[in-house]
């Protein structure tokens, strides 16, 4: 590879999503999941923002802030809904969540 | 120079978003995550969202990991029994599926005219600062803002019914009982 190009952006963007996919679809652990939700917020964010740097507009970035902002509401609800499970059920190995039988 | 830096930023990110998703103990996975926010920061630098970086490294790094740590350190899990029931078929299954995934990508981005839509990297230094965005977010994308202000308003009220307790005081025989019950 002879420069950095935004193939190169947008396939580590593509890696670290599939990890994080992995992640949700292995893990059992509530806390670890969200973190894997994170991971692939994340990667959408470089893939934004590479977007928006290849093609030199900062509406990119605008929306990257807007998910960053998203995302930190979504923890604190995700983990507050955790303590809660946490507290009924004694765990937070989601087989242990299987009141609405999904 | 710069291609070095993207390697090395590159690797930190791959594997510690790695290590995330394949440690036993929650509180490794939380640091390992800490690394890994700190190498998507440099490849933000790298791409000249200099505010976007500082912004990652505050609010994910600062605000959402100190969440993270809160809760696993207040929860006490026992980690020893926590993912037995994990069956290895399954895990499997997940690991096929998210590999599919990487596929699909790599065949989209393949296939992609990316020389017809993208031109150079942007080398203009005011590109990413905050003075740039902020003129940006409070004047077109000036709604958008207010709204988020409104989900974050949301969201903490959402978080304190939640966590709600009922706090029963009851005196019996001149002693003060206090009694807490879970609303949710």
């Amino acid at each position: 590879m002879s420069e950095i190009t935004i193939h190169h952006y947008i396939a580590l963007s593509a890696i670290i999503f599939s990890i994080g996919v992995a992640g949700v679809l292995t893990r059992k652990n509530a806390i670890i999941l969200f973190m894997s939700i994170e991971l692939m917020l994340n990667s959408s964010n470089l893939a934004l923002i590479a977007f928006a740097s290849f093609m030199s507009n900062p509406v990119g970035q605008i929306f990257a802030l807007f998910v960053i902002a998203v995302a930190a509401a979504e923890v604190g609800v995700g983990l507050a809904i955790i303590v809660t499970v946490y507290r009924n059920r004694n765990s937070i190995n989601i087989d242990d969540v299987h009141l609405m039988k999904g | 120079m710069i291609k070095i830096a993207f390697i090395i930023l590159s690797l930190i990110s791959i594997f510690s978003a790695l290590m995330v998703i394949s440690r036993k103990n929650p509180v490794a996975s939380v640091l390992w995550l800490v690394f890994h926010f700190f190498g998507i920061a440099g490849l933000y630098v790298l791409l000249g969202a200099h505010f976007l970086a500082a912004v990652q490294i505050i609010v994910y790094a600062g605000a959402i990991m100190v969440l993270f740590l809160f809760v696993v350190m207040m929860l006490n899990l026992n980690l020893v029994n926590n993912e037995k029931r994990g069956k290895i078929i399954g895990k499997s299954i997940g690991a096929v599926v998210s590999g599919l995934v990487l596929v699909l990508f790599t065949y989209s981005i393949r296939t992609t005219k990316w020389n017809e839509l993208f031109f150079n990297q942007v080398t203009d230094q005011e590109w990413g600062t905050a003075v740039k965005l902020g003129s940006l977010l409070f004047s077109n994308w000036l709604v958008p803002f207010q709204i988020v202000g409104i989900l974050l308003f949301a969201a903490v009220i959402g978080v304190v019914a939640l966590m709600k307790r009922k706090i029963t005081r009851k005196v019996e025989n001149g002693i003060v009982i206090t009694q807490e019950e879970d609303v949710a």
